[in-house]
């Protein structure tokens, strides 16, 4: 279905990806968000609450993270779509509900424009060091989505498709945003509400009698209940069974551990997000993610004006993991440079994924600025010596 | 567990069931809570509110936290909701905020409510958040093995006080008067009848409105203390309890052997979330401002 086009700011606009980020949400069809300030994402709900009084949904400034991020869920439970936003401290504390949401299929998605850690660390300055955190910071087995930007277009367009990701998965979707990116102005096109695809929730259609909450469809994922609709459900966040109780036993936990993480499959392979340049004959292939693919778009054309043939992976849906395009590429070229604003950690996903058939390059950097172009170029050419 | 057969020293009468029964998940029986725990009879007083206030129970929402009570969730056959631990109330804020035509029902313990969660809880009666919250209060940390909670009075032994608890405790009724909930009563599981019409109570008003129940634990809190089992502590409700009436809070605080006030003691008129909010917007926008929510979930609902 298309977007309603209450929400829908058509136009070019000059936006920064905080913005962007906000106008995708309600082009999404977002009626709530909970949020507790914190730099440098807060442009997103500051103009959230700026929009949504005369579109028509909630807002509320909730009293710590945790709380906006379990708000979020009582919201989608309620009925809305749902988002909140934060940053790298605060992503510390949400942890505990993305699990929640994992564990109890409550599609919803979190904001995280990523500054420079650990701890408080570098509020105003650009890191992408919660690669890792995102898919593996609440504890246990589960699957999470999470799409990379790398400007406020796409921060338009990646919330709109998280969104709808988060429907189609009934999963908690990451949009793993950094600093610079956050605060960079673009120009941003918003298309007409009718241009704008949106996942509707997949309300059950069957009786409350013969439906399962936790039922799953062929696609590994179950239909959605809102609460008040004469249903009756339970929900918890306690290993269950189809019908969404408790159940303290070895397979009930296998059976629904495994589908938490198997219903994302699709996107590991096929349905990968991804960007690719100049692939066919390279030789050196730059993978990249966020602000700092658009550094080593920059050292890729160095290289090959050098006369090194560099190609370009730009990692849009960091998780899952696009596995399948990494090991195909892995065939055939020299090695993978992996410059990230981090001490290594996609890279290890690069690597794994590679399995020693080309070599793997980490390009690490700390945060608090982007990469000189020069240390992305030294690794290819050094790569493809 | 073994099975065990009990002996009832009269006849039932053929088609008999309890009149509870249609609100509990009938499915999900026997419940996990000890024998003597007063969680149940809270459990029996809300089914009773809920029959006698001929709520629409399809309307109406339990959101509960971790620990033995939040496990009333999942035994109440309505949409309920067993969350994380001390997260009840946001979450029900968010489930309120975005389907305002529930009736929500927070339903948790002590420990959960007022430790871990004592933040959200100030913050949700502050802003007057249309909330009915439940606290079973058993004075301490039941499900993990009996320690020391915020509401543990002083000198009680406990799993983490094993010389005894020297830490001030909350009066819980006092803090919920503080932070601005429309309504603070008290009860203890001895007062049945009172709690009932209570909880009936707080169904027909709106904002956020408290009920602390005090609830034995022979397991752990009067095993260690020699408090006797459960019909001990009915006795000593019975002949501790007083009921005040609008009784003012700082003076209810509870001890381990002294008096229990009870009663209604705040019941106070003050615009809940929404209408604060509504006639904020209505100030500032006026006919640009759209209400939230439901309408446009519905049109969602019909267009795919």
């Amino acid at each position: 279905m298309h977007a309603d086009p209450k929400g829908v700011l058509t136009g070019v606009h000059f936006l920064d990806g905080d913005h962007a980020c906000c106008e995708g949400t309600l082009a999404a069809g977002a009626r709530f968000a909970a949020g507790y300030p914190i730099t440098p994402s807060t442009e997103v709900v500051e103009r959230y609450a700026s929009r949504i009084p005369t579109v028509g949904g909630i807002f509320i400034q909730m009293e710590d993270e945790l709380a906006a991020s379990i708000a979020i869920q009582g919201a989608v439970w309620g009925g809305a779509k749902a988002f909140t936003v934060t940053s790298g401290p605060g992503f510390s504390l949400m942890m505990e509900h993305i699990g929640y949401a994992a564990m109890t299929e409550t599609p919803c998605v979190f904001v995280n424009v990523q500054r420079g850690g650990p701890s408080t660390g570098l509020p105003t300055l650009p890191a992408q060091a919660d690669m890792m955190q995102a898919r593996w910071g609440s504890h246990g087995d589960y699957g999470i989505i999470a799409l990379c930007p790398n400007s406020p277009q796409e921060c338009f367009d990646l919330t709109i498709q998280g969104f709808n990701l988060a429907e189609e998965f009934r999963v908690p979707v990451m949009l793993m945003l950094d600093e610079c990116v956050g605060h960079m102005t673009e120009k941003v096109v918003i298309p007409e509400a009718g241009k704008i695809e949106v996942t509707p929730r997949r309300y059950t259609k069957l009786p409350p009698a013969e439906f399962q909450l936790f039922e799953p469809r062929e696609d590994s994922v179950p239909d959605m209940l809102r609460a008040g609709d004469g249903y009756r459900f339970h929900v918890t966040g306690l290993t269950h069974d189809e019908r969404g109780y408790p159940s303290m036993n070895v397979e009930t936990q296998d059976r629904m551990v495994r589908r938490l993480q198997d219903k994302l499959k699709p996107l590991a392979n096929g349905r990968a997000l991804c960007e690719t340049e100049n692939l066919e004959d390279a030789e050196v292939v730059v993978v990249s993610y966020g602000i700092t693919s658009r550094v080593a778009q920059r050292a890729i054309q160095l290289a090959r004006k050098q006369g090194v043939r560099a190609g370009k992976f730009r990692i849009i849906s960091a998780w899952p993991f696009p596995e399948q395009r990494i090991r195909e590429l892995a065939g055939r070229v020299k090695a993978f440079v992996v410059p990230e604003l981090n001490l290594g950690q996609m890279v290890y996903e690069v690597e794994r994924a590679a399995r020693g058939q080309a070599a793997v390059i980490p390009v690490t950097h700390a945060g608090g600025t982007v990469h000189n172009p020069d240390s992305i170029l030294k690794a290819i050419v050094e790569a493809a010596r | 567990m073994n099975e065990t057969t009990l002996e009832i020293p009269y006849e039932i009468p053929a088609g008999a069931h309890n009149p509870v029964e249609p609100f509990l998940r009938m499915d999900r029986m026997p419940h996990i809570w000890c024998p003597g725990c007063g969680i149940g009879t809270t459990v029996n007083c809300f089914t009773r509110a809920l029959l006698d206030s001929k709520a629409d129970l399809d309307k109406v929402a339990v959101v509960s936290g971790i620990g033995c009570t939040g496990r009333v969730a999942g035994y109440a056959r309505l949409d309920s909701f067993h969350t994380t631990h001390g997260r009840a109330i946001p979450f029900a804020t968010g489930l309120k905020l975005s389907n305002p035509e529930l009736q929500v029902v927070v339903y948790s313990g002590d420990g959960d409510l007022f430790a871990i969660g004592g933040n959200h809880f100030i913050h949700a009666a502050r802003r007057n958040m249309d909330l009915k919250v439940i606290c079973v209060n058993n004075l301490t940390y039941a499900m993990t093995g009996g320690q020391t909670a915020p509401t543990t009075p002083g000198k009680v032994i406990s799993a983490t006080n094993p010389y005894g608890v020297f830490e001030p405790s909350f009066n819980l009724v006092a803090l919920a008067e503080a932070a601005g909930a429309s309504y603070v009563a008290r009860w203890t599981t001895y007062h049945v009848k009172q709690l009932s019409r209570s909880m009936e109570e707080v169904f027909k008003k709106k904002g956020f409105c408290f009920i602390e129940v005090l609830s034995p634990c022979p397991t752990l809190y009067q095993r260690r203390n020699k408090m006797g089992d459960g019909l001990d502590a009915m006795k000593f409700y019975k002949e501790v309890s007083k009921t005040r009436h609008g009784a003012p809070t700082s003076e209810c605080a509870l001890t381990k052997s002294g008096e229990i006030v009870v009663g209604k003691f705040v019941d106070r008129e003050r615009p809940d979330y929404f209408e604060l909010l509504r006639a904020q917007m209505t100030e500032t926008l006026g006919d640009r401002y759209v209400e939230p929510l439901r309408e446009q979930e519905e049109d969602v609902v019909c267009s795919c």
